[in-house]
């Protein structure tokens, strides 16, 4: 079976890497193909690695708090160069008015602190590939 | 400490009590785990006895408080004379609404000021910036010019309070904000008390906040040391940090032997300069974690203070014993505070902050109880900081100095810690040294290999983190908290444009002309970004000079 390709992505300004990094290692110890951007990625930077590298999904990772502009954005521009049907993923410190706002706008999950990594690996696995449920 | 025969004495009578009593117990019940360990996975025996410390020497290795090598605490009544400082580190939205949330601070008995910034600031970008889209005021307040500096501090007696300011990258460049910012209110730089973080070499291995290439950066942070060595005495120029290492997800070891070995560094770098070690290590000052492990805390503090003072003295010959002694700030663990039942973190910072206090701590910060969902509501900050006034007048531990040490399993842990850290001593100066060892991809893979492991330790049950992996509730989560407001961000964005347009505009043009050519030769740069300050040249604009000179950073890619 072809291998899931996932990009972890860390869109906005902070520095905060630790998570990103730990889920980006523990996907790729559940076999999955993993890219890391980086920090300091802008929502075009991210899309454009996204295409480039054609990947499954895409984990977006901010710790700033600028996710309700910034995820909704790489999102956006997903569907635009029409790869709308990759799974979107996010993870950070936000709170949870906030996630469900940012499942409207087609991240699939938020994972706050304390998902174990299982959870996040299990979700990846069943959802990628599947139509998002939210149309743009 | 004790004679050889008394430790011979000890060991036999240890060993018959593990067959006897220890064995017996066992037997009628296990313990509750194979393995018992620190929060940094060091593993811990049953028991500690003076067998354990038979290679300390008192008068050596812990002497006496505010004497070589500090050991048991850099003053010698320690907190019977003066409690630590309490500083809570604050910041958000415009200069208005933090300005409010100091003086709000202030009226409930805090003692110090601590700045946090925006994530833009913290990377030397104006408001305006393309770069600063959706993470204004967010994280900590913005402050892009002279004036955003002076209404930050309105109405606060700056010759009075102490300013601690978290900014690294252009930290120069805030601080001679500051600097003007006093100088327009009449005051002179040398009545200013503070802190500026100014650490570079943590950023590159831990908190990401670079703009420029090490060496250039290291060259700013010794022109900072310089100019407060001359003009402002009472400033502290750099806040050598091990917080950040462990918030990025370091061992306690990790964040004493990197934090201590990028002191070194600075202090090399200081003396290549041709600064007399005296001149500058009094003024040197740390900024540690406190983690939850209470005993492994303790001993990393007093483990920083002995082989701080050992090297100082031996290897950079430093005769003023004020170059001896490590003096610290310390911030509780953030990384610790759970999402799930966020009232328990209040608890969790209880214990972190006391830590710091039997560690000996300066000055602290306790986080508040909901910063796993957002920047804190005033009422949880009230409460971060009642924790050290109880601490402080009602736990005790403040009567006596150092009152754990002497503690067999302290004083094991502490020589323990101070072994490890010199093996990473080694290891870095194999590699090359600090900056080359940044270059390799050295401290982001220490760190992210005991970042992983901390994980799966938990993941596995190895470690219970309450609430998340152990006694675990289904309640929703409910928490309160600070939503920034949009409209400060449309204010502080007008602001800039009335900035940009009163200011003469020949005056900034000409001090960022000199501010390149300075770059572009070897003077303290602290002189000419000191006039881009009172030009009221942005923060972007100044930084911007300086990139066109010293280029940008990459980071090798780590995982």
């Amino acid at each position: 079976m072809k291998k899931i390709r996932v990009l972890i992505a860390k869109p906005g300004l902070d520095g905060h890497d630790r998570g990103a990094k730990v889920v980006a290692r523990a996907l790729r110890d559940a076999g999955m193909e993993v890219i890391y951007t980086g920090i300091q990625k802008t929502p075009e930077d991210i899309v454009e690695a996204a295409i480039q590298e054609d990947v499954d999904a895409v984990g977006l990772s901010i710790l700033s708090g600028a996710h309700m502009t910034l995820f909704p954005r790489v999102t956006k521009l997903l569907r635009k160069r029409g790869m709308g049907d990759v799974l979107v993923v996010g993870g950070g410190i936000i709170p949870p008015k906030d996630a469900l706002e940012l499942k409207k706008a087609g991240v699939a999950e938020v994972f706050g602190p304390g998902t174990p990594l299982n959870t996040i690996v299990d979700f990846i696995e069943k959802n990628v590939g599947k139509k998002p449920d939210v149309a743009g | 400490m004790s004679d050889e025969a008394t430790l011979k004495d000890i060991e036999r009578a240890r060993r018959e009590w593990e067959k006897r009593t220890l064995a017996r117990s066992l037997e009628a019940s296990p313990e509750r785990s194979g393995k018992f360990m620190t929060t940094s996975s060091q593993e811990v025996g049953s028991l500690y006895t003076p067998s354990d410390n038979a290679d300390l020497e008192y008068m050596e290795d812990l002497g006496f408080p505010g004497e070589y090598p500090f050991t048991r605490g850099v003053h010698a009544t320690m907190y019977r004379g003066r409690l630590w400082t309490m500083r809570q580190f604050a910041g958000h939205g415009s200069a208005e609404d933090t300005n409010a949330r100091y003086r709000y601070l202030l009226e409930h008995g805090e003692t110090g000021l601590s700045v946090a910034f925006d994530m833009p600031t913290l990377y030397g970008f104006s408001t305006d910036d393309r770069e600063a889209e959706g993470e204004f005021g967010i994280c900590g307040v913005a402050c892009a010019s002279l004036e955003d500096m002076e209404i930050l501090f309105e109405g606060i007696p700056v010759d009075q309070v102490s300013t601690s300011m978290t900014i690294n990258g252009p930290a120069a460049v805030l601080w001679a904000m500051y600097i003007a910012m006093a100088e327009n209110r009449g005051m002179g730089s040398e009545v200013l008390r503070g802190t500026i973080q100014n650490d570079i070499l943590k950023e590159y291995q831990a908190q990401k906040e670079w703009i420029f290439p090490p060496e250039p950066h290291m060259r700013l942070v010794v022109d900072t040391i310089e100019y407060a060595s001359e003009h402002l005495p009472l400033w502290n120029p750099i806040s050598i940090s091990g917080y950040h290492i462990r918030e990025a997800g370091s061992t306690a070891v990790q964040e004493l032997a990197f934090t201590l070995s990028n002191g070194f560094e600075y202090v090399k770098w200081c003396v290549e300069r041709g600064l007399e070690v005296d001149s500058f290590a009094p003024r040197l000052s740390f900024f540690f974690n406190a983690h939850s492990d209470l005993f492994e805390e303790v001993a990393k503090y007093r483990a920083a203070r002995r082989i701080w003072a050992r090297e100082m003295k031996e290897r950079f010959a430093a005769r003023n014993p004020r170059s001896w002694w490590m003096r610290f700030h310390t911030q509780t663990a953030g990384v610790s505070l759970t999402a799930q039942q966020p009232e328990n973190n209040i608890v969790r910072v209880a214990i972190q902050a006391l830590a710091a206090v039997l560690g000996g701590t300066q000055s602290l910060h306790t986080n508040s109880m909901d910063e796993a969902w957002a920047v804190p509501t005033e009422r949880a900050v009230r409460i971060a900081l009642r924790t050290q006034q109880i601490i402080a007048h009602e736990s005790g531990v403040t009567s006596t100095a150092d009152p754990l040490g002497g503690s067999y399993y302290l004083e094991w842990m502490t020589d323990h810690m101070e072994e490890e850290a010199y093996r990473y001593f080694d290891r870095i100066e194999e590699l090359g040294g600090v900056i080359p060892a940044i270059g390799k991809g050295f401290y982001q893979r220490e760190i992210a290999r005991s970042a992983y492991r901390y994980q799966r330790e938990i993941e596995r049950k190895e470690r219970v983190i309450v609430g998340v992996n152990a006694h675990i509730t289904e309640e929703p989560e409910v928490v309160e908290y600070l939503r920034i407001d949009r409209e400060a961000e449309r204010r502080q964005l007008k602001r800039l444009k009335r900035v940009r347009e009163k200011r003469d505009s020949r005056k900034v043009r000409g001090a960022l002309e000199g501010l390149r050519k300075a770059a572009e030769g070897e003077d303290n740069l602290m002189p000419p970004i000191l006039e881009c300050a009172r030009a009221y040249a942005t923060l972007g604009e100044t930084v911007e000079t300086l990139k066109e000179v010293f280029g940008l950073y990459e980071e090798p890619l780590v995982y």
